[in-house]
């Protein structure tokens, strides 16, 4: 199995798994700003359709100004909500971060949530991962919209933008139609990050063969939910793959393996450090997504504990050097899929 | 002039972020400051980023300042065209509403938050999720602005398409809120959540809403909108309308006509805030303030935009005409549609006649022509002139406050806070700090009733 040789990447959940979610902003600040202490790449904070708390991109929009360098990745649901809302809503994220937005995509299969909405009935996972699918793709075009030069403010012609540079997606999906531009600007990163979340066999049924291929086509990270280092490591190869199959470069691909960690003491906490180092080694993951139990007792200890211990061991960064959450994984600042298409006209 | 005795209506003032819109001057002039967009929070230029947070910060920082009720968002879901094509002559590019207010919660601590959502584009859980979160991200400092969009135009952009005829517009914005206080009213005490079950015309939601009673009970529900529907839908459900009645006369006139229906929803007169938007322009002395206001009108009718506005109402391609010359002979076409995503004007030909009768008489050119007709400047002069009559507008029952629309960004509400905050505390009629915390304390409403539990 190939080891990776970039730096391990870390991102923790901030959800707490037992609790209800808390409404108020204090208590995510408190978390994210120590997310932040320890350098992590990204935090992420989960939404369901229906589900309890407030909705994870305003929470987390709540927070970017007061972190700097932190990427900040909510979980979107892409079932009931308009595909223009969830580009325009993750592009402001980006905007309102300078740069460090990202989303999880979800998808909703169950009937009470459909309920809530009124609007049809609830369909099967297949169906609505293949909207979701639909969904990342118009959403990405949307952002692309807009060239990065598109604002030129030029006197002489009186002309705000140079309207060659914005373009219509005209975008028809088998449930939705978008003609667009976005009315957002192009955001700081060009695309925030797209992270999709799979389980570690892509045969573990419909639901999850449909996760995977959305994983494969439009994921700049994948979490992957494994058991043991093996299974991880096969999931990341097999994404590749997939990827590769979509025609994407699979480098541009960063699978994390997301485990559930549980911290009873600061000795667990340099535990879980020969844990990931081992994981790492083993070219198991480019990193991990670490799900704590109590975020508010494990996160101090992931901080103070395995993150110094990994750093003594020259496998997690000791400051950012960057500053978007793109620079923080290594992923490269994509160019608009439009811009080549007006080189060519002119 | 001294302030007259007895109790006096205090002012209700808002800043609307002067970002996408026909009035926001983008190019500096000649001689002033680049055209680069403001990077530096602490010093912005005042022809900044209409995009940047920066600029967002910068502005709500300065309504904050000056003891302002709340920081106002627009919205636009499509890019205007012309011809067909976008309209690339004013400002465009915004963020998205409800987001870019969760972060400007983080730089401000009692500053109401507002936002313009459609009715139309949008779903009744989703929404009052979203407010319900924002408000108490914000600790109670959400406001909705709600909003009909009129046009099929927009409507490519979303799942519904299409449009709504205005009777529907309003029917559903009316239930559309209906909808979401029944969400925000089913967490009304401390137990668990009562599942709502609604059925009506246009929504039919069942479930369970997932998000505690925000600080405010339910966020500030403002309404932008002159038809009569559209007054009734504020008289019955508004804390707060968004206007573009200005003048002193118009604003009597429609404060009057929009409080006398309250008494019909057992509402009283003090429940609905009427704010008209507004601009200013100040200056040492009146002769400067209005040589100030003419430089404006010129920097936001260009050569391009006064031909545009032109080609609007005529309904023709009018782009061989020479906008320093005078006006077409040729008649407009009653039937051009050259603009979408715009309001309509009734009658081409009529507002034709009219400005070929100004023109003549005046001796204008189109561009003067146009600047002289669709001048929306309401306060010009000196700070104690403005002071005075923002003050005279409130006290004669014109309106109960303003929503002021500056032209610059960021830095358009830097001298109003400035020069003209001062003068209207000096005169009593105007806040010295904030008593409260909440959006709906700002503004003098109550928190609305908790519903009575039937179970
Ligand atoms: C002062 C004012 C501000 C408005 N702002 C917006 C806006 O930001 N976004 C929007 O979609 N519509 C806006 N509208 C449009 C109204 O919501 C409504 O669709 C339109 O006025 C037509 O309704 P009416 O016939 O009742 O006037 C605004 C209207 C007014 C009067």
């Amino acid at each position: 199995m190939p080891v990776p040789h970039h730096p391990l990447r870390l991102a923790v959940a901030l959800d707490a798994p037992q609790a209800p979610p808390p409404s108020d902003a204090a208590p995510y600040l408190a978390l994210a700003r120590l997310a932040e202490r320890g350098t992590l790449d990204f935090v992420t904070l989960g939404d369901r359709f229906g589900g309890p708390g407030p909705d994870a991109l305003s929470v987390l929009a709540r927070v970017a100004p007061t972190t700097e360098r932190l990427g900040l990745v909510a979980t979107v649901t892409t079932t009931h909500t308009e595909p223009f809302h969830v580009s325009t809503g993750v592009a402001t994220l980006d905007w309102v971060s300078r740069g460090r937005a990202g989303w999880t995509v979800a998808a909703s299969t169950s009937e009470a949530e459909a309920a809530l909405v009124g609007r049809r009935p609830a369909a099967p996972a297949a169906e609505v991962w293949s909207e979701a699918d639909e969904v990342a793709d118009v959403v990405g075009r949307l952002w692309d919209s807009w060239e990065d030069d598109a604002e030129i403010r030029d006197r002489a012609t009186g002309r705000f933008v140079d309207r060659d540079r914005l373009h219509y997606v005209d975008f028809t999906a088998h449930t939705f139609t978008v003609r667009g531009p976005s009315i957002v600007p192009r955001p700081p990163q060009g695309r925030p990050v797209t992270v999709v979340e799979v389980a570690d066999a892509p045969d573990a049924g419909h639901a999850e063969r449909a996760r995977w291929a959305v994983a494969a086509a439009r994921a700049d990270v994948v979490l992957v939910r494994a058991e043991d280092p093996g299974t991880a490591g096969a999931a990341r190869a097999a994404l590749h793959d997939r990827a590769r199959a979509h025609g994407r470069d699979p480098g541009a691909l960063r699978v994390l393996a997301s485990l559930p960690v549980e911290l009873e003491s600061p000795a667990d906490a340099v535990g879980l450090a020969d844990l990931l180092g081992d994981w790492f080694a083993q070219g198991a993951a480019d990193g991990f997504h670490l799900r704590p139990a109590d975020p508010a007792r494990d996160l101090p200890r992931i901080v103070e504990g395995t993150v110094p211990t990994l750093r003594e061991r020259g496998l997690f960064r000791h400051s950012y050097e960057g500053t978007t959450l793109r620079d923080h994984l290594g992923l490269p600042r994509p160019a608009s899929i439009y811009a080549p298409a007006r080189e060519a006209v002119r | 002039m001294s302030p007259t005795a007895g109790p006096r209506k205090q002012i209700h003032l808002a800043a609307h972020f002067p970002g996408v819109n026909n009035t926001t001057v983008w190019a500096a002039p000649p001689a002033g400051p680049t055209t680069a967009p403001g990077r530096d929070a602490a010093r912005p230029p005042s022809f900044g980023s209409q995009i940047d947070f920066a600029s967002f910060e910068h502005l709500a920082r300065t309504a904050e300042r000056g003891l302002f009720d709340f920081f106002f968002l627009a919205e636009g879901l499509r890019l205007r065209e012309h011809k067909g094509r976008i309209h690339d002559l004013d400002v465009l590019g915004r963020p998205e509403s409800l987001t870019v207010l969760a972060a400007l919660a983080a730089v401000t601590e009692r500053l109401g938050l507002a936002g313009t959502v459609s009715a139309t584009f949008n779903e009744p859980y989703e929404l009052a999720r979203r407010l319900a979160s924002l408000d108490h991200l914000s600790g109670g400092r959400a406001a909705w602005n709600v909003v009909t969009t009129s046009d099929a135009f927009t409507g490519e952009n979303f799942r519904r398409g299409g449009f709504l005829d205005r009777a529907d517009r309003y029917t559903r914005a009316a239930e559309f809120l209906a909808t979401a206080r029944e969400f925000w009213d089913s967490r009304a005490d401390a137990g668990e959540p009562l599942p709502v079950d609604h059925r009506g015309a246009h929504f039919t939601v069942r479930g369970e809403f997932g998000v505690p009673r925000g600080p405010q009970g339910h966020p500030v529900i403002i309404q932008a909108g002159d038809s009569s529907e559209g007054r009734e839908f504020a008289a019955s459900a508004a804390d707060v309308i968004f206007t573009r009645h200005s003048g002193l006369e118009a604003g009597r006139a429609f404060y009057a006509d929009v409080k006398r229906r309250l008494p019909a929803y057992g509402r009283r007169p003090a429940d609905l805030k009427i704010m008209p938007g507004v601009t200013y322009v100040l200056g040492d002395t009146p002769a400067e303030a209005q040589e100030h206001a003419a430089e404006i009108r010129r920097q936001q009718v260009s050569p391009q935009t006064a031909l545009l506005t032109l080609e609007q109402v005529w309904g023709v391609d009018l782009s061989s005409y020479d906008p320093d010359g005078p006006l077409p002979d040729i008649d407009p076409d009653p039937h051009g549609e050259l603009a979408q995503g715009r309001v309509r004007i009734a009658d081409p030909r009529a507002v034709a006649d009219r400005w070929r009768a100004l023109s003549r008489a005046k001796g204008l050119s189109i561009r003067e022509t146009v600047i002289e007709t669709t001048g929306r400047q309401s306060f010009i002069g000196t700070p104690q002139d403005v002071a005075r009559e923002l003050e005279a507008f409130v006290q004669g029952d014109a309106a109960d406050g303003f929503i002021l629309v500056p032209h610059l960004t960021p830095g358009g509400l830097d001298p109003f806070v400035e020069r003209v905050v001062p003068l209207l505390q000096e005169r009593g009629a105007y806040r010295t700090e904030y008593t409260g915390t909440t959006l709906r304390s700002h503004l003098g409403l109550p928190d609305p009733a908790r519903p009575v539990r039937k179970d």
